[in-house]
């Protein structure tokens, strides 16, 4: 059976991006459009992997991953973060947040295939 | 307090309204919710096969809505339709249906309590379509089973 | 159209609607009206449109929302004051930002002002914030840091093969045969959700890898926290393998664990060593300052060295005066190279509106329609005007009516592109070897045939592999290539979409159909085939020829399916074949399911639509055309006899069959390639009818496929043909009783 992944951004062309990538690499994907709906989406399913933005409305990439961690349902699922090479600092951030690894965009796919085995079961 | 009130605050006082029609000379209702128009007779074009309750199909706005003889339904004697005779479009389950009656009578605000059982005595025929009954001064109202009123796709397409 | 040529316009459709953000965000901070959530909504939309950019390549945009960027995070950070003068001069980036992505969805870079008043203001600030964060943390001034302005990854230039891995470190000295790795996870390894096992498994990837589990650490259970951390290993990873690749296996876990990599054979240090920290990290909170040196990207680990680390690559800071982005001459040369479409713009709208806009045009058809029949009924003079204005009302209709199902066709790419990975899963589970060859996936047809056409081409090309293809070995005996080709096609031909699978296999084996078909009762034993007519008996319900029936096309999914299943689109199939060369199945469908051309008919005063498309020909018949046999009767048209069906009788609408003398007969192709007479009772001509669903109001009616409306308001029914004739022989159904 193929892996779930669940892909939060506010990025249209993120999303859209990440999902090409994703299902052409059969992955299953699963959105969400800020940390709040990726919390809401959490709810209802148990992706393998969570790929997530920092910047986004209601809730942003570092509260969201705060929250996961503290979900007893979900804080075991390795999460990576969409990073630019720009923003180190975000990227400490995130990882003192809880998120297991991260891509640095722009991202080809087999980046981010690459990333996602290095942290999926 | 009396089961029927003429209240337009029936809402508020938990009660349902009811589009009462004669169908013959009995008289019958369905919950106002349920429908969606009342129109008068138009002529149906007829299914291949259809069950003799079944007038055939009508346009109604583009849609294509099948009409059904109530009385034929209700295993009821049937009459040839005239212009006088009302069709009223229900929403029954998934599908909306017309149902072709005799006259729409009136609409009533009921207590959902004052709703009694069907009684053993009715048909199985009417049995089979009512949910039950109301009783006002001397008339005695049926609910029709809007649900159970259309067979189901299988059952049509067998 | 491909799906990354969608999501380019996905990515200009959204920066449409994040520059108006940006604008009115922009706006409301003008009018004092703006909170903190304006500052961040602001941000985000240019950091989007930066991100996206960069997905595609576009430099220019990314530099000047970079440098767009970095001033809202001034403001984000209350580092800068939204004085009206900053207010306003962002509201001039906007505008530039405007430029910006239409000289990337244009690919017209050439056409921008090369150094802008907006972008040196811009570029000012940036450098005063920079001396702010300087001032504020001056230790950060020697820490070398990655500039923002350098955008020196591979642009992913609107192309996704997979880039080369870059440099992991310079050449290092001769490889050692392997490395030996002392791993201790901390607690905040398995917090962040990282798991051992998972680098473990990454670390056998490399090459050979042997792990001894240490247990020294665990306590006794009592002691034993389930959040921390206990065990440890110490791994040999065998190979021809760079350090770099082993350190990258731990990049993520960098800090959250004790690890050293030493060469295989050498003696490891204890694994409780402290780990050096990335030299290259920067710890400021604001990114931005200003380098002394531009420098290459750092190697992604710096860990334990036994040999020193390559120099960094350095080179010279280009003068100050040319840090904004327009200035560097490089610019437009860099961004040539980018392959832009030219300028599309697409709307994106919801489906169900669309199916909306449909039916309402059925409904203005037929509305025209009735006006038409009134007005003619009226018996107006042509010199009224109406007439001709009518006939403008239809001509406008129609052309409306095209219009709308231009905007629901679809490309038959988005079925064909599912085809691919069918014919490699069929093909690996027969043994067979396939290649697909696909061609006008651009024709385009109705949504409501699209939806509908997966099924049947899914059976077709499974049934091509496993029952057209050779096996490897058999082909190769016959001189063939090992590898089979099934090509799919699509083309229009007139009203009508028709698509071709056919394979290079082996042909329909004649010999072995026919005694198939006679075994199984389909044909007379002595029946005189033809070749086309052998070849269609495989349409036959319960018709296989496969030997073994498989898993793929045995289970009853014969070509039988994909007929009734093509048949009920409105389609018809067909089958040509060449005795070891292969078979070609042709499918010819109508180009979409909301209109259909009908030939109106009349049965029983029952006005009755046929589809144009089974009917071969129309014929009032002579009496001495009629023939009588048994109970049934035939026509003779020339020098056949063709079986005659009264479609009053087989709807029920009535008990007997009128003469076929007195009525009119509509010659229709059967499924078998053979001809059924349908009897009605008069013909009212052709005309395009509105198909309108008799099954969601009420339920499928044998013998009809669908209704329409007609000219004077009524509903007319769409005759099943098929149906009709497969009914004609079955006794009527009994009518459904009235209590169940």
């Amino acid at each position: 059976m193929s892996q779930t992944i669940l892909t939060v951004d506010d990025s249209r062309t993120m999303r859209d991006m990440l999902r090409m990538a994703l299902a052409g690499a059969g992955f299953n994907v699963v959105e969400a459009v800020d940390g709040e709906h990726g919390l809401q989406v959490l709810g209802a399913h148990t992706p393998d992997v969570i790929i997530t933005d920092i910047n986004m409305p209601r809730l942003d990439g570092f509260g969201f991953i705060q929250r996961v961690r503290e979900d007893r349902d979900h804080r075991a699922t390795p999460i990576l973060v969409l990073t630019t090479e720009s923003d180190p600092s975000k990227k400490d951030r995130a990882r003192a947040a809880g998120a297991t690894g991260w891509i640095v965009k722009p991202f080809n796919p087999d980046k981010l295939a690459e990333a996602i085995r290095r942290v999926a079961a | 307090m009396s089961p029927l009130t003429e209240s337009s605050d029936a809402k508020e006082a938990g009660q349902r309204e009811l589009i009462t029609f004669r169908v013959g000379a009995q008289e019958f209702c369905v919950d106002i919710m349920a429908v969606r128009e009342i129109r008068g007779w138009t002529p149906a074009t007829p299914l291949p096969q259809q069950p003799a309750y079944m007038r055939g199909v009508i346009n109604l706005r583009g849609v294509v809505l099948p009409i059904m003889d109530l009385a034929g339904r209700l295993g009821l004697e049937m009459v040839e339709p005239t212009v006088r005779h009302v069709i009223i479009v229900v929403r029954a389950g998934e599908r909306t249906i017309g149902m072709m009656v005799d006259a729409v009578s009136d609409i009533l605000a009921v207590d959902p309590a004052a709703i009694q059982p069907t009684p053993d005595v009715a048909c199985d025929t009417v049995k089979a379509f009512i949910t039950g009954i109301i009783t006002l001064d001397s008339r005695m109202i049926s609910e029709i089973a809007l649900d159970r009123l259309l067979p189901s796709r299988e059952q049509i397409a067998a | 159209m491909d799906e990354l040529d969608a999501i380019r316009i996905t990515f200009f459709q959204e920066c449409d609607e994040l520059l108006a953000d940006l604008e009115s965000g922009l706006l409301a901070q003008q009018r004092g009206a703006g909170d903190a959530e304006t500052v961040n909504a602001v941000f985000r939309a240019v950091h989007s449109i930066k991100g996206g950019a960069g997905v595609f390549g576009f430099d220019g945009l990314v530099r000047f929302a970079h440098l767009f960027e970095a001033v809202l995070e001034g403001l984000r950070s209350e580092k800068l004051e939204p004085t009206p003068d900053l207010v306003s001069l962002l509201l001039g980036a906007h505008d530039e930002l405007i430029d910006h992505v239409t000289a990337a969805r244009t690919g017209r870079v050439q056409d921008l002002r090369r150094l802008s008043g907006v972008s040196v203001r811009l570029a000012e600030i940036v450098d005063r914030l920079k001396v702010a964060a300087l001032d504020a943390s001056p230790e950060a001034a020697t820490a070398p840091e990655r500039d923002d302005f350098d955008f020196d990854f591979t642009p992913l230039a609107a192309s996704l093969e997979p880039l080369p891995a870059p440099p992991l470190t310079a050449p290092a000295p001769p490889a050692p045969l392997g490395w030996t790795i002392a791993f201790r996870p901390l607690a905040e390894l398995y917090r962040k959700a990282n798991e051992p096992a998972v680098l473990l498994r990454e670390l056998a990837r490399l090459g050979e890898a042997r792990a001894v589990l240490d247990l020294s650490d665990l306590p006794s259970l009592q002691a034993l926290d389930p959040e921390d951390g206990y065990l440890a290993w110490t791994i040999d990873v065998a190979g021809d393998i760079e350090k770099a690749q082993v350190a990258e296996v731990f990049e993520f876990v960098e800090g959250d664990c004790d690890l050293v990599i030493s060469p295989m054979g050498q003696a490891a240090p204890a694994a409780a060593a402290p780990e050096p920290q990335f030299a290259s990290e920067p710890q400021a909170e604001l990114p931005i300052a200003p380098p002394p040196v531009k420098i290459a990207p750092p190697p992604l680990l710096t860990l334990v060295e036994p040999e020193p680390a390559p120099p960094p690559h350095v080179e010279p800071e280009p003068p100050r005066a040319v840090q904004s982005e327009s200035a560097q001459p490089e610019s437009p040369p860099a961004e040539a190279p980018v392959q832009t479409p030219p300028p599309q713009s697409v709307i994106r709208v919801d489906p169900e509106r669309v199916d909306r806009l449909v039916d309402l045009v059925g409904e203005l058809v037929i509305s025209q329609v009735m006006l038409a029949q009134k007005v003619q009924e009226a018996g107006l003079p042509p010199s009224s005007g109406l007439v001709a204005g009518l006939e403008e009302l239809e001509q406008l209709t129609r052309e409306i009516q095209d219009g709308v199902m231009a905007i629901r066709a679809q490309q038959v790419r988005a079925v064909f592109q599912r085809m691919p990975r069918l014919v490699r899963e069929v093909a690996a589970l027969t043994g067979k070897q396939a290649r697909l060859v696909t061609d006008g996936e651009a024709t385009e047809v109705d949504r409501t045939v699209i939806e509908r056409l997966a099924e049947p081409l899914t059976h077709m090309i499974r049934n091509a592999i496993d029952h057209g293809l050779e096996t490897p070995e058999e082909r190769a005996a016959l001189g063939k290539s090992p590898e089979g080709v099934i090509r799919l096609s699509a083309q229009h031909r007139g009203a009508r979409i028709v698509i071709e699978v056919s394979d290079d296999g082996r042909g329909i084996d004649r010999r072995r159909v026919l005694s198939t078909a006679v075994a199984r009762g389909l044909v007379a034993a002595d029946a005189q085939l033809d070749d086309e007519a052998i070849d269609n008996l495989i349409f036959l319900p319960g018709f296989s020829t496969a030997s073994a029936v498989s898993d793929i096309s045995g289970r009853g999914v014969g070509m039988d399916v994909v007929r009734r299943s093509v048949q009920a689109l409105g389609g018809r199939i067909a089958i040509a074949s060449v005795p070891g060369r292969g078979a070609t199945i042709t499918l010819s469908l109508p180009l979409t399911l909301a209109v259909l051309d009908g030939m109106q008919v009349e049965v029983c005063g029952q006005t009755l639509v046929a589809p144009l498309a089974a009917i071969v020909e129309s014929v009032r018949p002579r009496p001495e055309d009629v023939r009588r046999i048994g109970s049934g009767a035939v026509l003779a048209v020339r020098d056949s006899f063709i079986p005659l069906v009264d479609v009053g009788v087989v709807l029920g609408f009535r008990d007997r069959p009128i003469n076929p003398a007195d009525g009119i007969v509509l010659l229709v192709e059967t499924d078998d390639g053979g001809r059924v007479a349908l009897v009605a009772d008069e013909i009212h001509g052709q005309r395009q009818v509105v198909i309108k669903s008799l099954e969601s109001n009420y339920g499928q009616v044998a013998g009809i496929s669908a209704a329409t409306i007609m000219g004077d308001g009524r509903i007319a029914l769409i005759i099943d043909i098929d149906a009709v004739i497969s009914m004609r022989n079955r006794p009527a159904p009994a009518p459904l009783l009235a209590a169940e």
